[in-house]
C-alpha cells in the first residue's frame, strides 16, 4: 500500500472540485458568508479549518475502534472543541488583529457542518493517513472557496488586497476620477450571491467532464 | 473487547474528559501572558490613535511612544478627586475595563504631546447592533477637542462602520465641548449629516449619512461620556 494510491489521492483531491464541501454538497455556507469581507480573514479562517478537520480526523480515526457507539457523536465533539479552543487560543496570542475580526466564528468551526461530515462520514471507518488526506482535502476545498470569494469582496468592496492598495486612489471619484467601490460587497448578502456563482461555475464545468 | 458495555462507555466518557480538560488548562494558562500583552498593547494603540497618533504597526514603536506621551493614568471620581495617581502609567486607570468605569472610577490619561497637556478619556455607549467604544483626547484648556478614537463591535459595513474611519474621526478636532466657555453642560454632539445649524458649528460634528442610528448612539456616547468627567476638569482648571 503506498502513501499516495489512487484512493489517497482521490481523497485528498476529490473534495478540491468534483466533490468540494462548499460549491457540490453546500456544507458551512453560514460561516463563509461572515469571514469573507476581506481576504486576510478568510485565509486564515481557510487555514484553521483545514488544520482543525485533519486532525479531527486523525484523531477520530486512531480512536474509531475504541469509541463506543452510542457516543460516538458526543466523542467526536469533544474532538472538535478541543482543537478549535486551541486554535483560537493560538490565534488570540499570536494573530491578535485576525482574531478580533474572526470573532465568534472560530469558535463557531465547532459547528461547521464539513467537520462532522468527516469525521462521522470517513474518519470512522479509514485509517488515520487516508483520513488526514480527506481532511486536508475537505479543508482546502473549502478555504479556496472562501479565499475566491474574500479576493473579490476586498478587491471590488475597498479597492485593497490583504489591506494593500490595488485600485489607485487617484480614480477615486472623491479625488476627481471615476470609480466608486462597491459597498454592496462588504455586505453579507454579496458573498451569497458570489458563493451562488462558484457553485454555478463549478457545476456547469462538472456537466463537461462527465 | 465489546465496546458497547454500559461500564466501558461511561469509563471511556470520563478519562476522555479529564484529558481534554487537564490539556485546555494547560494551553489555557501557558498562552494567557502572551493574550493579555496583546490586548493591553490594542488598547494602548487605541489611546494613541485619539492623540492622533496612528499608523504605529509594530509592537515595540507602540509601547516606546505610549511610554513618552503618557504621563500617569489616573482614576478619578465624578467629583473631581483623584483616587489613584497612575504614575506607573499601565496599573491604574489602564486596569480598569470599559465595563467596570462608574462615577467612582473614571480613568483618565495625563498626556503630554509636543510639550502640551492633553486628557484622554475613555467612551463607551451603544450603537444600532452592538457596542461603541472610543478615547477623546481633550486640550490643557478643557475647551477644545484635540482628538478622537471610535470603534464598534459589529454596525453595518460601509454605513454605521465608518465612524471607525479616521475620515470621521478627525472631526471632532478643534470642536469645542461647550456652547459657551461658562457652562459645564456638555454641548459637544453628532448630528444628522449636513444638518449642522448655523452658529453652533463649533460643537456640532456632521454625522454619516444613511447611519442615523449609529450616529445617535456616537452623539450620545460622546456627550454623556464626556458629562462624567466634568468634576474632574472643573478640579483640574
Amino acid at each position: 500500500m503506498s502513501l499516495f494510491s489512487k484512493e489517497n489521492r482521490e481523497a485528498l483531491i476529490g473534495p478540491l472540485h468534483l466533490n468540494n464541501p462548499v460549491t457540490v454538497q453546500v456544507l458551512g455556507i453560514c460561516s463563509a458568508l461572515a469571514v469573507t469581507s476581506q481576504l486576510e480573514p478568510a485565509i486564515v479562517m481557510g487555514l484553521s479549518v483545514t488544520v482543525i478537520t485533519a486532525f479531527a480526523n486523525v484523531i477520530i480515526s486512531l480512536l474509531r475502534k475504541t469509541v463506543p457507539n452510542r457516543i460516538r457523536i458526543i466523542v467526536q465533539l469533544v474532538v472538535v472543541a478541543t482543537l478549535v479552543t486551541l486554535v483560537s487560543q493560538v490565534l488570540k496570542a499570536y494573530a491578535y488583529d485576525v482574531s478580533v475580526q474572526l470573532s465568534v466564528y472560530v469558535g463557531l468551526i465547532i459547528t461547521n457542518c464539513i467537520l462532522m461530515g468527516r469525521l462521522e462520514a470517513f474518519a470512522m471507518m479509514n485509517g488515520p493517513w487516508e483520513s488526514f488526506l480527506d481532511g486536508v482535502g475537505s479543508g482546502l476545498g473549502y478555504a479556496w472557496v472562501l479565499v475566491a470569494v474574500g479576493f473579490v469582496r476586498e478587491l471590488l468592496g475597498s479597492g485593497t488586497l490583504l489591506g494593500l492598495r490595488v485600485i489607485p486612489e487617484s480614480i477615486y471619484a472623491e479625488n476627481g476620477g471615476f470609480y466608486v467601490n462597491n459597498g454592496m460587497m462588504t455586505m453579507p448578502a454579496m458573498a451569497l450571491i458570489l458563493c451562488g456563482c462558484l457553485i454555478w461555475a463549478s457545476r456547469a464545468l462538472t456537466k463537461e467532464q462527465k | 473487547m465489546n465496546t458497547n458495555n454500559n461500564t466501558y462507555t461511561v469509563v471511556y466518557a470520563s478519562v476522555m474528559v479529564v484529558i481534554v480538560a487537564f490539556l485546555l488548562a494547560f494551553v489555557s494558562s501557558a498562552l494567557k501572558p502572551t493574550q493579555e500583552q496583546n490586548v493591553a498593547l490594542d488598547k494602548k494603540k487605541q489611546i494613541l490613535a485619539a492623540l492622533n497618533i496612528r499608523n504605529l504597526d509594530n509592537a515595540d514603536s507602540i509601547e516606546a511612544r505610549y511610554n513618552a506621551v503618557v504621563q500617569a493614568d489616573q482614576v478619578v471620581s465624578a467629583d473631581g478627586t483623584i483616587v489613584k495617581d497612575g504614575a506607573s502609567k499601565e496599573n491604574d486607570g489602564f486596569r480598569v475595563a470599559n465595563k467596570d468605569i462608574t462615577a467612582d472610577c473614571l480613568p483618565v490619561y495625563v498626556c503630554e504631546v509636543d510639550g502640551e497637556t492633553k486628557y484622554v478619556v475613555p467612551m463607551t455607549g451603544r450603537g444600532l447592533w452592538g457596542g461603541l467604544w472610543g478615547y477623546m483626547a481633550v486640550n490643557a484648556d478643557l475647551q477644545t477637542i484635540y482628538g478622537a478614537y471610535i470603534s464598534h463591535e459589529s454596525e453595518t459595513a460601509g454605513l454605521g462602520a465608518l465612524i471607525a474611519e479616521e475620515s470621521f474621526q478627525q472631526k471632532f478636532c478643534g470642536k469645542h465641548l461647550f456652547a459657551d466657555t461658562d457652562s459645564t453642560q456638555v454641548a459637544l454632539t453628532v448630528v444628522k449629516n449636513g444638518k449642522v445649524e448655523l452658529g453652533k458649528e463649533n460643537w456640532q460634528v456632521d454625522g454619516i449619512t444613511g447611519a442615523t442610528l449609529t450616529s445617535v448612539g456616537v452623539a450620545n456616547m460622546v456627550t454623556q461620556g464626556l458629562q462624567q468627567y466634568m468634576g474632574y476638569f472643573q478640579s483640574v482648571k
